[in-house]
């Protein structure tokens, strides 16, 4: 699997650091227990599409938004992280 | 027919013409007490158990493809009880018992062969968390015996003892550990559940659930059409949060990929199994002669089966360093199987908030060894509504409630568990 990074360009796996499912968003400091409990340990884990964080620890060292298929690891999209409006 | 010395000589006679099938493929009838979803070892094990100790046999196990081409056909087939963690120790235990039991229990030859398990240590920092997981044990009974270098040298003269960075420094080693035969393990239990009338339906894929007016389970849909079931359990660890979301739930669950190796058949070298403390590689010898081995999920999220080469590289390079000569030894296979990684690490036997809904999953890399325990607990669930005592902690509502099982010490990231 080769990720192709905005800034680097296509690069190996090896050179990336996995963060997860990029949808969780930390709920607000009030939100309560049961959201907190959602956020930290709940998710979608889907069959297909996933938006996902990777770091490119051994290159650029940018945070990336991936979008990859979890069936086939076909890489759809993948953008700095910093670019999208969260 | 049941296997034995005298049917064994029987076939010889009749050049082995007349074997009967060891099980029977069911086709789906409309309705049953139980629908186990997922015809691997453990789904299969809940099946024998609930039929055999709690005498419920209208049961059907339904599986998607074959039985035990999941995860039961892609282990690497490792039988230990070796945990530190009250929560754990005494499930596994109980399901080590049965494997002790297993082959006589369901008379088939599941090839359980206690040969011992034996995790290296290569710091002072590692043998004193060994000694604490050992002395866990033995304050729950299980058998556990703290080795010093020359023991392990005795046992395994060919480790790399003085390797620069990790010299190995001792062991802790479960002598009641070792392999067993996962097809046949299988095979067993299809055979002993379905003698007790139980149906296994093969190519039968669950599309949805079927919900009463009050939001009870009363049935699922599939690919071969809709069966009605007063209780359905869920066992598809690698697919679990796919079910549960036909029914409307998100799980405490990532899909991971695990891959494991077999190099060509050599003779007898691996006493038992022997596992590298510095890095992540483990490894035996089948029957067969094939050294068994593997080492870290790829770490990302996938359905696919199949991994990536990091983690070629990395569990090759645990072997070399532990074990310099496997590098004399020509890989024959590898391949990747999809693991249900927990929050926490550990897993998950508990009903849903959903009436009629039962799951067994979450099962990381370690649901093999479960397999009879966990048949047996999941039973246990489904007949009588209560935990079966040795499983009270699978708690699926402990993450919210904070009692999570972390055995690794790493928090709610499932890729580091």
């Amino acid at each position: 699997m080769r990720i192709p990074c905005p800034y680097c360009g296509d690069r190996d796996l090896h050179e990336f650091v996995y963060r997860g499912d990029a949808s969780p968003k930390r709920p607000e400091a009030d939100a309560g227990e049961a959201a907190f409990g959602d956020y930290v340990y709940l998710r979608e884990n889907p069959a297909g599409l996933l938006a996902e964080h990777w770091y490119h620890a051994q290159g650029c060292r940018n945070w990336l938004m991936v979008v990859r298929d979890t069936r086939t690891h076909a890489i759809t999209a993948a953008r700095l992280a910093r670019e999208i409006v969260r | 027919m049941r296997y034995s010395i005298f049917s064994l000589a029987r076939q010889a006679l009749s050049d082995h013409r007349d074997w009967k099938p060891a099980w029977r493929d069911a086709a789906p009838k409309p309705a049953y007490d139980v629908v186990i979803v997922g015809g691997g070892g453990h789904g299969l094990a809940t099946a024998h158990y609930l039929a055999k100790i709690h005498g419920i046999t209208s049961v059907a196990v339904l599986e998607k493809g074959w039985i035990g081409g999941g995860n039961a056909g892609r282990n690497t087939t490792i039988i230990r009880s070796n945990y530190g963690l009250d929560g754990n120790i005494p499930f596994y235990e109980w399901s080590m018992k049965l494997w002790e039991g297993l082959e006589q229990d369901l008379n088939y030859n599941a090839m359980v062969s206690q040969r011992g398990v034996l995790n290296l240590y290569h710091s002072d920092a590692q043998r004193d968390a060994f000694v604490r997981r050992g002395n866990a044990m033995r304050l729950h009974g299980v058998d556990a015996e703290l080795l010093d270098r020359d023991a392990v040298r005795k046992m395994a003269p060919f480790l790399n003892f003085d390797h620069a960075r990790f010299p190995i420094q001792g062991g802790l080693l479960q002598r009641r550990g070792g392999t067993a035969r996962h097809d046949a393990v299988v095979w067993g239990y299809a055979r002993a559940a379905s003698e007790r009338g139980v149906d296994i339906i093969q190519n039968c894929e669950v599309t949805g659930f079927q919900r009463g007016a009050d939001g009870r389970i009363i049935g699922v849909e599939t690919s071969r059409g809709p069966i009605r079931a007063n209780k359905v359990g869920i066992s598809v660890a690698g697919n679990s949060s796919r079910l549960a979301a036909m029914a409307g739930m998100r799980l405490p669950i990532e899909s991971h990929v695990l891959q494991a190796f077999v190099s060509e058949a050599i003779k007898p070298l691996i006493p038992g199994v022997i596992t590298f403390g510095a890095g992540h590689f483990y490894i035996s010898q089948s029957d067969k002669g094939g050294l068994v081995f593997g080492g870290d999920i790829d770490g990302y999220n996938s359905y696919a089966q199949r991994g990536n080469l990091p983690v070629v590289e990395d569990v090759c390079e645990g072997g070399m360093a532990v074990m310099p000569m496997i590098g004399r030894v020509r890989l024959l296979r590898s391949w990747g199987g999809i693991m249900d990684m927990s929050m926490d690490g550990s897993p998950i036997i508990d009903r849903t908030p959903i009436p009629g809904l039962y799951l067994n999953a979450g099962w990381c890399y370690g649901g093999f060894k479960a397999t009879p325990a966990a048949g047996w607990c999941f039973a246990h669930l489904l007949a009588t509504d209560q935990p079966h005592e040795t499983a009270t902690a699978y708690r699926l509502d402990r993450f919210a409630a904070g009692r999570v099982i972390d055995e690794k010490g790493q928090g709610a990231q499932p890729n580091l568990h």
